[in-house]
Protein backbone atom coordinates (compact mmCIF):
# COMPACT_ATOMS: atom_id res chain seq x y z
CA UNK A 1 0.00 0.00 0.00
CA UNK A 2 2.70 2.40 0.95
CA UNK A 3 4.82 2.21 -2.28
CA UNK A 4 1.68 2.86 -4.37
CA UNK A 5 0.76 6.04 -2.52
CA UNK A 6 4.37 7.21 -2.86
CA UNK A 7 4.16 6.73 -6.61
CA UNK A 8 0.89 8.62 -6.71
CA UNK A 9 2.45 11.49 -4.79
CA UNK A 10 5.51 11.58 -7.05
CA UNK A 11 3.37 11.47 -10.18
CA UNK A 12 1.08 14.22 -8.94
CA UNK A 13 4.06 16.35 -8.00
CA UNK A 14 5.71 15.89 -11.42
CA UNK A 15 2.45 16.72 -13.17
CA UNK A 16 2.09 19.88 -11.10
CA UNK A 17 5.65 20.99 -11.93
CA UNK A 18 5.18 20.15 -15.62
CA UNK A 19 1.96 22.18 -15.58
CA UNK A 20 3.77 25.25 -14.26
CA UNK A 21 6.47 24.96 -16.91
CA UNK A 22 3.88 24.51 -19.66
CA UNK A 23 2.09 27.70 -18.66
CA UNK A 24 5.35 29.65 -18.64
CA UNK A 25 6.60 28.54 -22.06
CA UNK A 26 3.28 29.10 -23.85
CA UNK A 27 3.72 31.68 -26.64
CA UNK A 28 1.72 34.83 -25.75
CA UNK A 29 0.12 35.45 -29.16
CA UNK A 30 -1.95 38.48 -28.14
CA UNK A 31 1.00 40.18 -26.47
CA UNK A 32 3.16 39.49 -29.52
CA UNK A 33 0.54 41.05 -31.78
CA UNK A 34 0.42 44.14 -29.58
CA UNK A 35 4.22 44.42 -29.64
CA UNK A 36 4.27 43.97 -33.42
CA UNK A 37 1.67 46.72 -33.92
CA UNK A 38 3.64 49.10 -31.72
CA UNK A 39 6.92 48.48 -33.56
CA UNK A 40 5.34 48.60 -37.04
CA UNK A 41 3.65 51.92 -36.21
CA UNK A 42 7.05 53.32 -35.21
CA UNK A 43 9.01 51.95 -38.16
CA UNK A 44 6.40 52.96 -40.76
CA UNK A 45 5.62 56.20 -38.90
CA UNK A 46 1.91 55.49 -38.98
CA UNK A 47 -0.45 57.70 -36.98
CA UNK A 48 1.22 60.87 -38.37
CA UNK A 49 -1.09 63.27 -36.51
CA UNK A 50 0.42 62.15 -33.18
CA UNK A 51 3.99 62.42 -34.47
CA UNK A 52 3.69 65.79 -36.26
CA UNK A 53 2.28 67.55 -33.20
CA UNK A 54 5.61 67.25 -31.41
CA UNK A 55 8.58 66.97 -33.72
CA UNK A 56 7.70 67.96 -37.29
CA UNK A 57 8.32 71.76 -37.35
CA UNK A 58 11.91 71.36 -36.14
CA UNK A 59 12.94 69.63 -39.37
CA UNK B 1 -15.57 30.32 6.38
CA UNK B 2 -14.05 33.80 6.57
CA UNK B 3 -10.54 32.45 6.06
CA UNK B 4 -11.72 30.62 2.94
CA UNK B 5 -12.87 33.90 1.38
CA UNK B 6 -9.65 35.55 2.42
CA UNK B 7 -7.70 32.82 0.65
CA UNK B 8 -9.84 33.16 -2.47
CA UNK B 9 -9.34 36.92 -2.44
CA UNK B 10 -5.56 36.68 -2.09
CA UNK B 11 -5.41 33.99 -4.79
CA UNK B 12 -7.40 36.09 -7.25
CA UNK B 13 -5.23 39.13 -6.54
CA UNK B 14 -2.13 37.06 -7.23
CA UNK B 15 -3.50 35.64 -10.46
CA UNK B 16 -4.55 39.12 -11.60
CA UNK B 17 -1.01 40.37 -11.03
CA UNK B 18 0.36 37.42 -12.98
CA UNK B 19 -2.06 38.05 -15.84
CA UNK B 20 -0.97 41.68 -16.04
CA UNK B 21 2.68 40.70 -16.01
CA UNK B 22 2.07 38.36 -18.95
CA UNK B 23 0.06 40.93 -20.93
CA UNK B 24 3.06 42.58 -22.57
CA UNK B 25 6.25 41.53 -24.25
CA UNK B 26 9.46 43.34 -23.40
CA UNK B 27 10.37 45.47 -26.44
CA UNK B 28 12.27 48.33 -24.78
CA UNK B 29 15.86 47.14 -24.88
CA UNK B 30 18.82 49.02 -26.39
CA UNK B 31 19.23 46.34 -29.07
CA UNK B 32 15.59 46.53 -30.16
CA UNK B 33 15.63 50.35 -30.17
CA UNK B 34 18.75 50.36 -32.37
CA UNK B 35 17.14 48.01 -34.90
CA UNK B 36 13.92 50.05 -34.88
CA UNK B 37 15.70 53.33 -35.65
CA UNK B 38 17.77 51.69 -38.38
CA UNK B 39 14.56 50.35 -39.93
CA UNK B 40 12.63 53.61 -39.72
CA UNK B 41 15.51 55.49 -41.36
CA UNK B 42 15.59 52.95 -44.17
CA UNK B 43 11.83 53.20 -44.54
CA UNK B 44 12.20 56.67 -46.10
CA UNK B 45 13.98 54.98 -49.03
CA UNK B 46 11.75 51.90 -49.07
CA UNK B 47 8.37 53.68 -49.01
CA UNK B 48 8.45 54.77 -52.70
CA UNK B 49 9.63 51.27 -53.67
CA UNK B 50 6.65 49.66 -51.92
CA UNK B 51 4.33 52.13 -53.64
CA UNK B 52 5.75 51.46 -57.12
CA UNK B 53 5.63 47.69 -56.65
CA UNK B 54 9.41 47.29 -56.83
CA UNK B 55 9.35 45.57 -53.44
CA UNK B 56 6.59 43.65 -51.70
CA UNK B 57 5.87 42.08 -48.33
CA UNK B 58 6.33 38.34 -48.15
CA UNK B 59 4.19 36.03 -46.03
CA UNK B 60 7.22 34.96 -43.98
CA UNK B 61 7.82 38.36 -42.38
CA UNK B 62 10.51 39.48 -44.81
CA UNK B 63 10.37 41.59 -47.94
CA UNK B 64 11.44 40.80 -51.48
CA UNK B 65 12.01 42.41 -54.85
CA UNK B 66 8.63 42.05 -56.53
CA UNK B 67 9.21 43.91 -59.82
CA UNK B 68 12.74 45.15 -60.50
CA UNK B 69 11.64 46.51 -63.90
CA UNK B 70 10.02 49.60 -62.38
CA UNK B 71 13.47 50.66 -61.06
CA UNK B 72 16.05 52.07 -63.53
CA UNK B 73 18.82 49.59 -64.26
CA UNK B 74 21.47 51.74 -62.58
CA UNK B 75 19.59 51.66 -59.26
CA UNK B 76 18.86 47.94 -59.09
CA UNK B 77 22.00 47.15 -57.13
CA UNK B 78 20.88 49.64 -54.51
CA UNK B 79 17.40 48.10 -54.53
CA UNK B 80 18.81 44.66 -53.75
CA UNK B 81 21.08 46.07 -51.05
CA UNK B 82 18.15 47.83 -49.38
CA UNK B 83 16.05 44.66 -49.36
CA UNK B 84 18.94 42.59 -47.98
CA UNK B 85 19.68 45.14 -45.23
CA UNK B 86 16.01 45.36 -44.26
CA UNK B 87 15.72 41.57 -44.08
CA UNK B 88 18.82 41.38 -41.89
CA UNK B 89 17.29 43.92 -39.51
CA UNK B 90 13.96 42.12 -39.46
CA UNK B 91 15.56 38.77 -38.62
CA UNK B 92 17.59 40.46 -35.88
CA UNK B 93 14.46 42.18 -34.56
CA UNK B 94 12.49 38.92 -34.26
CA UNK B 95 15.47 37.26 -32.57
CA UNK B 96 16.05 40.16 -30.16
CA UNK B 97 12.40 40.28 -29.05
CA UNK B 98 12.47 36.54 -28.35
CA UNK B 99 15.75 36.83 -26.44
CA UNK B 100 14.65 39.92 -24.49
CA UNK B 101 11.71 37.89 -23.19
CA UNK B 102 13.85 34.93 -22.18
CA UNK B 103 12.56 32.63 -24.93
CA UNK B 104 14.89 32.49 -27.96
CA UNK B 105 12.68 29.68 -29.31
CA UNK B 106 9.83 32.19 -29.79
CA UNK B 107 11.66 33.88 -32.69
CA UNK B 108 9.71 31.86 -35.27
CA UNK B 109 6.34 32.61 -33.69
CA UNK B 110 7.26 36.29 -33.43
CA UNK B 111 8.27 36.28 -37.11
CA UNK B 112 4.87 34.80 -38.04
CA UNK B 113 3.02 37.36 -35.92
CA UNK B 114 4.93 40.22 -37.54
CA UNK B 115 4.41 38.74 -41.03
CA UNK B 116 0.65 38.92 -40.55
CA UNK B 117 0.70 42.42 -39.05
CA UNK B 118 3.04 43.93 -41.70
CA UNK B 119 0.60 42.71 -44.36
CA UNK B 120 -2.52 43.79 -42.43
CA UNK B 121 -1.14 47.28 -41.85
CA UNK B 122 0.26 47.81 -45.36
CA UNK B 123 -1.45 50.69 -47.17
CA UNK B 124 -3.48 50.07 -50.33
CA UNK B 125 -1.42 49.78 -53.51
CA UNK B 126 1.42 47.81 -51.92
CA UNK B 127 2.22 44.29 -53.10
CA UNK B 128 1.81 41.52 -50.54
CA UNK B 129 2.25 37.78 -50.73
CA UNK B 130 -0.78 35.73 -49.77
CA UNK B 131 -1.65 32.04 -50.00
CA UNK B 132 -2.25 32.46 -53.77
CA UNK B 133 0.94 34.37 -54.55
CA UNK B 134 1.49 38.09 -55.02
CA UNK B 135 -1.46 40.44 -54.91
CA UNK B 136 -1.87 44.19 -54.87
CA UNK B 137 -3.69 45.50 -51.80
Amino acid sequence: MKPVSNWVAVTAFSLAIAGCVTINIYFPAAAAEKAADQIIDEVWQLKPEAATKEGAPSR
Amino acid sequence: MKSVWKTVFVASLLSATLATAQGNLEIDTPAISAIKSSMSQRHAQLAPLYASGAVGLKSDGSLAVHDANVVPLAQRGKLNALVAAENNDRTALYREIATANGHPEWAGDIRNTFAQRWIDKAPGGWWVEGSRGWARK
